[in-house]
């Protein structure tokens, strides 16, 4: 019988030396007269353990990683495609410990399926959230959306029953879809991997979007430096367009960013749909209201959109059910920077920072102590150690001035200057400003040279920096400008001897 | 095939679409490899747009990029993830490696590749983590191999 073997295609695993992998795989299998069956999932996550090869056995798929090419040879004289034992086999794929203690949701296909193959998806529940969506009352899907508790999982946690209720509620002839796939927070990769590894699911999820408020035309809006999304995107709507109506009247179009940060706040990404350059919006109209072309439009993102199929199928309760507080659900974690165990963690709101960062990760990759750890993007706040055992809950982190944002988590060790950091952040703000509104395009540019100041020794410069911080905060359009001073101050406040 | 024609077939390509004018620069920018200021005013035209409107949205966007680039274009990522794990000393020795060379060296603020960082991608195709100076050197050398 020809054995199956799985290598990932994601683009981390992609980094990390995966094609290279495959390829000497089946050279091998080739020099051996074995026939082997080859296919290119997306990856569970386990990002620290790519590429991770599984092969499938009558004991389930076992997992082999990190996976390097000189060790192929190896793995075949080891009976790897029997499962056979070897220094770097981890046993049953579904039973290794950091992926058996997961909530797996949203995330659950991911590094299962085969990412081109419809049929595996369909397999493993897909298309179901859509089946019982075509038989229900607009307005019912809505009501399923707003019972289930889900909130918009790109940062800003808006309750996504509310907006799908506005756009329902709006008349107009064409009404919209758009998914911000414009990742460009540091840290986060969770939208990247699902696009990749489970592309059918968001597709699936922006028709029943469409059934729901009454659009039938979508696009999704990714960033340029996510190529294989793009790729496995497009893919996946050609063997969609090749199999028939599984979106129904539905049509959903890739449109590629080109590299603005801000085009991620999402007014600014309609602007650029619309062929423009990536400034703000001014708030109201909404654009549920008013959005992409002047129409109503529903804007989600990744995450947000991909929930929607297992709430649909699973039911409101099923989702309402986890998290905790007005945090429902589960949210995929990114485990980053400095952290021996990084990659995809989803779990229900409710555990603390310290669990995701000890118990999953490992503590830091350097083996140093982590110092301090900045949380919800570019844009999030540096927490110190003390502040580890907060439980990743919007309303918890919102109390400590911080926020989840997507759920990007990166780790720092005793080794970072939080003076640089800070300083960064207004850089950051520099380079990305749309330059709509005054306090974030110069103030971020004052930023960095108060900083400058601050760190040559001027230590009567920290007021003004906090004058600064204040004006951004009170006098900026959108989150870019208002949300920079976050990761300045609670570097500030936090690591004082930093700046000293 | 010629800019003209070459032009000409993508204008034709995105004649109906709304919103096109990112779609065209991006095909545009596949095509010849840059945007030239030559082709703003027919993209203009085609689109019922003012020449400054073009260039407008041109200089936005980090991508375009109205020169030719080098031989290879090699971004690195410079974002937080990345500086957790020696990013800033890579970017630091990718520069010093390529002053004089036909590489064109730019930042970028983030891969999606944030758990085995340092990333950076080459020629838009290419990933690569946990990049080491000496890693660095290795891919460059492999790609001047290849050529």
């Amino acid at each position: 019988m020809k054995a199956t073997v799985y290598v990932p295609g994601d683009a981390a695993a992609l980094a990390l030396g995966a094609d290279a992998v495959a390829a000497a795989i089946a050279n091998e299998a080739a020099a051996r007269g074995i026939a082997v069956r080859l296919i290119r999932n997306g990856s569970r996550g386990m990002v620290w353990l790519e590429p991770l090869v599984e092969v499938v056995t009558a004991q389930g798929r076992i997992a082999y990683g990190p996976v390097t090419v000189d060790v192929v040879e190896s793995l075949f004289a080891a009976n790897f495609l029997a499962g056979g034992e070897h220094p770097l086999r981890f046993g049953p794929a579904e039973q290794i410990p950091w992926l058996a203690r997961q909530e797996r949701r949203v995330a659950g296909r991911l590094g299962v399926v085969d990412p081109k193959s419809l049929t595996d998806y369909v397999a493993r529940g897909g298309g179901e959230g859509l089946r019982r969506a075509r038989a229900m009352a607009p307005a019912a899907i809505v009501q399923a959306i707003a019972d289930s508790g889900l909130r918009g999982r790109g940062g800003a946690a808006f309750p996504a029953g509310i907006k799908w209720r506005t756009v329902h509620a709006a008349t107009a002839t064409q009404k919209c879809i758009v998914c911000n796939a414009d990742e460009g927070d540091s840290g986060t990769f969770s939208d990247r991997m699902l696009m990749e590894g489970d592309p059918f699911c968001l597709l699936e999820g922006m028709a029943i979007a469409g059934l729901a408020v009454g659009a039938d035309r979508g696009y999704i809006y990714v960033r340029s430096e996510y190529p294989h999304a793009i790729a496995a995107l497009q893919a996946a709507l050609s063997t969609l367009a090749a199999a028939g109506d599984f979106l129904g009247e539905f049509r959903i179009e890739v449109r590629r960013g080109a590299g603005s940060y801000v085009c991620g706040e999402e007014t600014a990404l309609l602007e650029s749909l619309e062929g423009k350059r990536g400034i703000v919006r001014s708030k109201p109209p909404l654009p549920a209201i008013e959005g992409l072309f002047g129409q109503p439009t529903l804007i989600h993102n990744v995450i947000t959109l991909a929930s929607v199929p297992d709430i649909l199928a699973a039911g409101a309760a099923a989702h309402r059910d986890f998290g905790i507080g007005r945090s429902r659900g589960t949210l995929p974690f990114q485990l980053a920077g400095n952290i021996r165990h990084g990659g995809l963690v989803e779990v229900p709101f409710g555990l603390t920072l310290r669990e995701l960062l000890y118990d999953f990760g490992g503590g830091s990759r350097s083996g140093r102590p982590l110092r301090a750890v900045q949380v919800g993007g570019p844009l999030g706040a540096y927490l110190p150690e003390s502040q580890f055992d907060t439980p990743l809950d919007y309303e918890a982190f919102a109390a400590i001035g911080a926020g989840l944002g997507h759920g990007g988590i990166v780790a720092f060790d005793d080794t970072v200057d939080m003076a640089k950091q800070a300083r960064y952040a207004m850089k950051f703000c520099a380079v990305e400003s749309c330059g709509k509104c005054t306090p974030c395009r110069i103030g971020s540019t004052r930023g960095v040279e108060v900083i400058d100041r601050i760190r040559a020794g001027d230590a009567a410069q920290i007021e003004l920096l906090e004058d600064l911080c204040e004006t951004m905060v009170q006098g900026s359009a959108c989150a870019m400008g208002s949300m920079t001073p976050i990761p300045v101050l609670s570097a500030l406040n936090h690591f004082p001897e930093d700046f000293a | 095939m010629e800019t003209n024609a070459i032009l000409g077939r993508i204008l034709d390509d995105h004649r109906d679409q709304p919103g096109a004018l990112l779609p065209v620069l991006h095909a545009v920018q596949e095509a010849l490899g840059h945007i030239p200021p030559d082709v703003v005013p027919a993209i203009a035209t085609a689109l019922n747009l003012s020449r400054a409107e073009v260039q407008g949205v041109i200089s936005y966007y980090h991508h375009f990029r109205q020169e030719p680039a080098g031989r290879h274009v090699v971004r690195v990522c410079c974002a937080e993830a990345c500086q957790a794990v020696g990013g800033e000393a890579l970017a630091e020795h990718a520069r010093a490696r390529l002053i004089g060379s036909d590489v064109t060296l730019e930042p970028v603020y983030c891969l999606g590749l944030c758990a085995c960082g340092p990333a950076l991608q080459i020629d838009e195709t290419q990933l690569h983590a946990a990049v080491t100076p000496a890693k660095f050197d290795a891919l460059l050398a492999r790609l001047a191999r290849a050529e």
